[in-house]
């Protein structure tokens, strides 16, 4: 019997030849991750431990993003706690505000993250590393804090669920479009404690950056892991990287919980209506719900793809008188090419807001949070109640050229219509 | 009242301690996520009182002036689904809650439950206990006991490495053991 791309990452981490769904194992991981928000809790948790010394100051990764720019002077504690820990334990890869990123953009970005790693990190996107054939998953602090002290984490091995995608995408149509339309069909559990395996030939052509959006939003079916198997496109953006990776694919006798096989030839725009990522509609069939908001950014679509495309549509256009258009590149690379490329400026021209690099609006922290009674559309990933700020808002969440046609009209948009 | 003492982890009585649990049900729904559990704008501080006096704010304004120490929250399907913020099992036990029962819970939710020592049992019996409702735990048994219906729900006790770790008090507790034996 063949083992799972999931099952092969973690066996090669416990050095063994075996493994079973259901069974709880301790694995060295490779990457460590905090932020803002987690990383204090588990900061204080290994100090309290009196360990003194980090297993390995190369394999933890702290990256202020949430709340920063520093937002207020309790977040900016916060920030301070993450830096002093950072200088005192001597580790290099934490990231200030000017070299840093919206955590799960940045860290594929610098190549501290790759096919074959066993990743954790205190936020629950960390899958959003499945997506170049990793295993990388959210735990919370007080797993991060063990992992400071013995760099181990505990697992149980999660059965995997297989998702076959079959046809062409339709132009308007991406990756964050085929991770709504699976967790509505399977719903905000439907993958709960599973590893799910994106495949097919749709995902073969489907880009890095559409990859990214996918695996980044398996937590929002409740799942551990969103895996890719990594093929020519992963070695293709891996390549920059010196150093060395691991191939992993699902033996063909793997055995899955489940198996989805879909046609999305026909698949037109998604949006997830509140509350719930599950919640979702056609785009077309939304062109009632006005909008006083709009944001293009986060770890799930904030990518130089995703601006790209939003520029495209908004090029020589004006938003919607009265609202609000905010676009958030993911980290500061993409924030220089956006100004190199124009497109700062169109989104400026427009009548949009473009910020530095954070978390921000997406839980609502701070850049543009939501009153009573007002509606975004958003290419982020949550669309909770009171997200984005006030428990009497409402949040919509699509791919960014439905946002960016969206922010034209002042109502939720087909691309196409325009 | 182990429980009380918001993060500072208490001993969970599973095994030798028969520890019994008693309180009375706060009932919610389905998909309770992490955001309704503590919302974001809280996450500023790591304080466990601070952060239960907004616990439920955005669904259930008054939950955090309701509870008594010592209450228990009886909750549906995927309780805990989102973010992997500590801060909720920590608000919720900062609001007085002594244990959660819900149908299933969220992953991440899960391990931080465990690993914090905040009790909780899946039960799939969860719509059948009614707010108000004042039940007793049996964390060694696994058995809910319904005072005011008169019912006994049974549930499944946590599998081995699970038990240890809640036997331990949470994860740096056994840790520290694990540590200790290798000196």
């Amino acid at each position: 019997m063949g083992y799972t791309i999931a099952e092969k990452i973690l066996m090669a981490h416990i050095g063994k030849s075996d493994i079973k769904p259901g069974e709880f194992i301790e694995a060295n991981v490779d990457i460590a991750l905090g932020n803002d928000i987690t990383a204090p809790l588990a900061i204080e948790q290994f100090k309290k431990s009196g360990t003194k010394r980090v297993f390995d100051r190369d394999k933890i990764v702290l990256v202020p993003d949430h709340f920063t720019p520093a937002k207020d002077l309790r977040s900016a504690n916060q920030c301070k706690i993450l830096s002093d820990f950072a200088a005192q334990q001597q580790i290099k890869n934490y990231f200030e505000v000017g070299c840093m990123g919206i955590e799960h953009a940045l860290l594929p970005e610098l190549g501290l993250v790759g096919p074959g790693d066993l990743v954790i990190g205190a936020d629950s996107h960390t899958c959003t590393y499945g997506a170049l054939g990793a295993y990388s998953t959210g735990v919370g602090s007080t797993d991060l804090a063990r992992a400071f002290i013995d760099g181990k984490c505990w697992f149980k091995v999660p059965g995997s669920m297989k998702f076959v995608f079959n046809g062409k995408l339709k132009k308007w149509v991406g990756g964050k479009d085929l991770i709504l339309y699976t967790i509505g069909q399977i719903g905000v559990d439907g993958a709960l404690y599973k590893a799910m395996e994106f495949c097919g030939p749709v995902i073969r052509k489907l880009s890095m950056d559409d990859r990214f959006s996918m695996s980044n939003m398996a937590i929002e079916a409740g799942a551990r892991a969103g895996l890719i198997e990594p093929d020519e496109i992963t070695k293709k953006y891996i390549s920059k990287f010196k150093r060395k990776f691991e191939f992993y694919r699902s033996d063909s006798d793997a055995q899955y919980d489940k198996v989805y096989e879909w046609d999305v030839t026909d698949l037109e725009p998604l949006v997830a209506c509140p509350h719930l990522p599950s919640n979702t509609k056609l785009a077309s069939e939304l062109a009632d719900v006005k909008l006083d908001q709009v944001v293009i950014g986060s770890c799930t679509n904030g990518r130089i793809s995703d601006l790209r495309i939003s520029a495209k549509l908004l090029k020589g256009k004006k938003i919607k008188s009265g609202l609000k258009l905010i676009v958030i590149p993911a980290t500061q690379k993409i924030y220089l090419e956006a100004v190199r490329e124009g497109l700062a400026e169109i989104f400026i021209k427009a009548g949009g807001v473009f910020s530095t690099p954070t978390c921000g609006p997406c839980l609502g922290g701070h850049m543009g949070i939501l009153t009573e009674g007002e509606v975004a559309l958003a290419t982020t990933n949550r669309n909770f109640i009171g997200r984005m700020g006030s428990p009497k808002s409402f949040v919509y969440l699509s791919n960014p050229a439905v946002a960016a046609a969206s922010a034209i009209t002042g109502r939720i948009t087909h691309p196409g219509a325009l | 009242m182990e429980f009380q003492s918001g993060f500072g982890i208490g001993r969970i009585g599973i095994g030798n301690l028969k520890m019994l649990i008693k309180g009375k049900v706060h009932k919610f729904g389905n998909d309770v996520n992490t955001d309704d559990i503590i919302s974001a704008k809280y996450l500023v501080s790591t304080d466990p009182k601070e952060l239960g006096s907004h616990c439920m704010e955005a669904i259930a304004p008054d939950f955090a002036k309701k509870v008594q120490p010592g209450d228990i929250i009886v909750a549906g399907d995927n309780f805990g689904c989102g973010s992997s913020r500590e801060h909720a099992p920590v608000a919720i036990k900062g609001a007085g809650i002594q244990a959660v029962i819900a149908k299933s819970f969220a992953a991440i939710f899960f391990r931080n439950a465990i690993n914090i020592g905040l009790p909780f049992l899946e039960s799939q019996e969860t719509e059948k206990i009614k707010e108000g409702d004042l039940v007793e735990i049996d964390l060694g048994s696994g058995i809910i006991k319904n005072l005011t219906q008169n019912t006994i729900y049974k549930t499944q006790g946590f599998p081995g490495f699970l038990q240890e770790l809640v036997e331990k008090g949470g994860l740096m507790n056994y840790i520290k053991e694990k540590e200790n034996k290798n000196v």
